[in-house]
């Protein structure tokens, strides 16, 4: 296979081993950084990083951190990143990345040690089934069991990472494989995404046919548009047709916040207006979204009396979850560039000023907003000190859904956020992993005192690699989203929730190396987060959080988003 | 998992599906994981290599089910699965193989 590819690269023949020849073509993929954790069953290929001494290793302190930080490289980025971990735990750890990785489709490469072939299989020790452990939650994995295969497998795995629909690839590599020397004649060329099958022209006049006849249409955006690089496409589409525009929360940044047709996101948290106007929809235009249940709660009373267009590059998201009336398999962005020379500029006078009296009567609610110590202050104050080339990232609770809701988002990936699998610890590392990618940027990590507690080891890689990551901490002292729950819907049993004991993040950052700043003892809380966001380097921003507060509007599990409580 | 007694379980339609693969050790797992994971039980296997034994074709005896057409488009995805073909339960490839499993 790599003998005829177009753009390979004959060489003089060399003799190399399989780790050499795997950094290599890390080298020849435009990889400059890698984060990881040595064990025995990768020591061969540490061994032939440190002779290379091509590539940035960043040490991270648990393997699930080391994911993390390639998610945060490739969600800045939208290019496959790599992290690297030993055989049997530093495999395992590294699970919850890849399945993260996999529900927000964010193209990494995970490459993982093996016990050596002949011992595969016996329970060696720190053995495990890789392969079989990870086929659910990757796009694509291999076990590699020589040499010469890596020179086909390491740019294939980044091929299948970025093409289509991006996701995680996993490559098990068995030591004896990597100690395996060969002679390489010619090396392949880098794995680069395939182009995005052709889709069908005639869906198009059949969609600018839709769009035409629908009298109150919505945009629906979802992470696709993100991924496919189609924000700027989408806001033109909303423009020329007067398309009011919902983002899921992965799609957050896609449009302005601020625009005039932006209806901020949808679903279980969104204000109540976005919800109310998709219920009168009567056409419902997604690109390259989901139908996720948070999004849409009860499904069969999501956009009740709607027609749907669905683009979307996975063929398999078309009538997964709602039927659509025109389903078009193909790259948002492509589909989005035919589409709009094709539809007439059109102004909806009639739908745009209803929902502006929807927007106007039912608003978000964001009480405290100009007050620094409450929780929808905090995020307006950090905003405030920031300009839009901050990168923002979060961990996931209710500290989450405050800051998806009031930061105001203008740029595709600004926003790096667990979405489908909800991780708890995302947030500290993926903001490392951003901030080595993009190191013009700061980097902020909107934390909660349960999230951060589930990486907070990273803290000590933020100081090692002086990341300009600024994790403002809302501590509430509570499981915040288990306690909102446990209130609303399991009688005030409060159960669990609540930490009894507090560590001292304060002295918990300085100890880890990281400078830290406590906005409940600053007299002047703004400038002294001004101060901490703008002085570079890492550092950790603590500011308390009353636990009675909830995220409001919220749509009950299981309810229809009509039947929101709150807001 | 599978709770019908036998004559409900005859009295469902069945489809066969025919895939042709990649034949290497990790297919099979990534084939039947996709039915597994979402409860739904395949009620025949048949794999067997063709031509010069780089590809396999692997035969699947799946209960009609409204989840048939998502589970068509999960298996086409898979990386190592070229083309997925669907016929009638009264495909010849199980038929022929009844002998073989009178209880």
């Amino acid at each position: 296979m790599s003998a005829s590819t177009p753009a390979s690269t004959e060489t003089q023949p060399e003799t190399l081993s399989g780790a050499e020849i795997v950094v290599r073509l890390l080298e020849r993929q435009g990889i400059t950084t890698v984060a990881g954790i040595p064990g025995g069953a990768i020591l061969p290929f540490y061994d032939a990083l440190a002779k290379a001494g091509t590539i940035h290793h960043v040490l991270a302190r648990h393997e699930q951190g080391a994911g993390f930080m390639a998610q945060g490289m490739a969600r800045a980025t939208g290019k496959p990143a790599v992290c690297l971990a030993s055989s049997g735990p530093g495999a395992t750890n590294l699970l919850t990345a890849i399945a993260d990785a996999k529900l927000d489709s964010i193209p990494i490469v995970a490459i993982t040690g093996q016990v050596p072939k002949a011992m595969i299989g016996t329970d060696a020790f720190q053995e495990v089934d890789t392969y079989g452990l990870t086929i659910p939650i990757t796009k694509h994995n291999f076990l590699v069991s020589s040499a010469e295969e890596l020179l086909e497998v390491i740019p294939r795995a980044f091929t299948i990472a970025a093409s289509g629909r991006p996701g995680p690839v996993l490559v098990d590599i068995p030591k004896d494989v990597q100690t395996q020397r060969i002679e390489v004649k010619e090396w392949p060329a880098p794995g680069l995404p395939e182009p995005a099958p052709a889709f069908d022209s005639a869906a198009i006049e059949q969609a600018v046919a839709m769009i035409e006849a629908a009298e109150q249409p919505i945009l629906y955006l979802g992470g696709g548009v993100v991924h496919s690089g189609a924000a700027e496409l989408a806001v033109a589409l909303a423009e020329k047709a007067s398309l009011p525009t919902v983002m899921t929360l992965m799609a957050l940044g896609a449009m302005p916040v601020d625009h005039p047709l932006s209806l901020g996101m949808l679903g279980m948290h969104g204000a109540r207006c976005t919800n109310l106007a998709l219920d009168e929809c009567d056409l419902l235009i997604a690109v390259g979204a989901r139908f996720d249940d948070r999004a849409t709660g009860k499904v069969a009373a999501f956009c009740p009396g709607a027609k749907i267009i669905h683009i979307d590059i996975d063929p398999s998201e078309l009538d997964k979850i709602k039927a659509a009336h025109l389903g078009i398999t193909g790259d948002v962005s492509e589909v989005l560039q035919a589409l709009l020379p094709k539809v007439q500029p059109t102004l909806r006078k009639r739908w745009l000023s209803h929902v502006a009296g929807l927007k106007a009567a039912h608003p978000l609610q964001t009480p405290g907003i100009d007050d620094p110590r409450t929780h929808y202050g905090l995020i307006s104050a950090v905003a405030a000190a920031l300009n839009d080339e901050a990168t923002i990232s979060t961990d996931v609770g209710q500290h989450q859904m405050w800051v998806s809701q009031a930061y105001p988002l203008r740029r595709p990936r600004q926003w790096l956020t667990s979405g489908g699998l909800g991780t708890m610890g995302f947030g500290v590392p993926a903001a490392i992993g951003a901030a080595l990618a993009e190191p013009q940027r700061t980097v902020v990590c909107f934390s909660g005192d349960g999230s951060i507690l589930m990486n907070i080891q990273e803290l000590v890689t933020a100081a090692e690699e002086g990341a300009n990551v600024k994790i403002v901490l809302m501590n509430n002292a509570t499981l915040g989203l288990v306690h909102q729950q446990q209130t609303l819907f399991y009688g005030e049993r409060i159960y669990a929730s609540k930490f009894k004991a507090m560590p001292d993040f304060i002295k918990v950052a300085e100890g880890f190396g990281i400078r830290a700043v406590d906005l409940d003892k600053a007299e002047q809380p703004r400038a002294a987060l001004a101060d901490a966001l703008n002085t570079p380097g890492p550092c950790l921003i603590h500011a308390s959080i009353d636990m009675h507060e909830k995220v409001y509007p919220m749509v009950p599990p299981g309810a229809s988003n009509k039947e929101m409580i709150g807001g | 998992m599978n709770a019908l007694t036998q004559n409900e379980r005859n009295a469902l339609t069945r489809a066969v599906l025919e895939l042709d693969v990649n034949n290497h050790a990790g297919v099979m797992s990534h084939v039947v994981g996709l039915f597994s994971r979402r409860a739904y039980n395949v009620e025949g296997i048949l794999v067997m290599p063709v031509g010069n034994g780089e590809k396999s074709r692997i035969w699947l005896m799946v209960n009609e089910d409204q989840r048939l057409p998502q589970m068509i488009k999960q298996v086409e995805k898979l990386e190592d699965v070229l083309a997925v073909r669907r016929h009638g339960a009264d495909h010849a490839v199980f038929e022929r193989l009844e002998e073989f499993f009178r209880a």
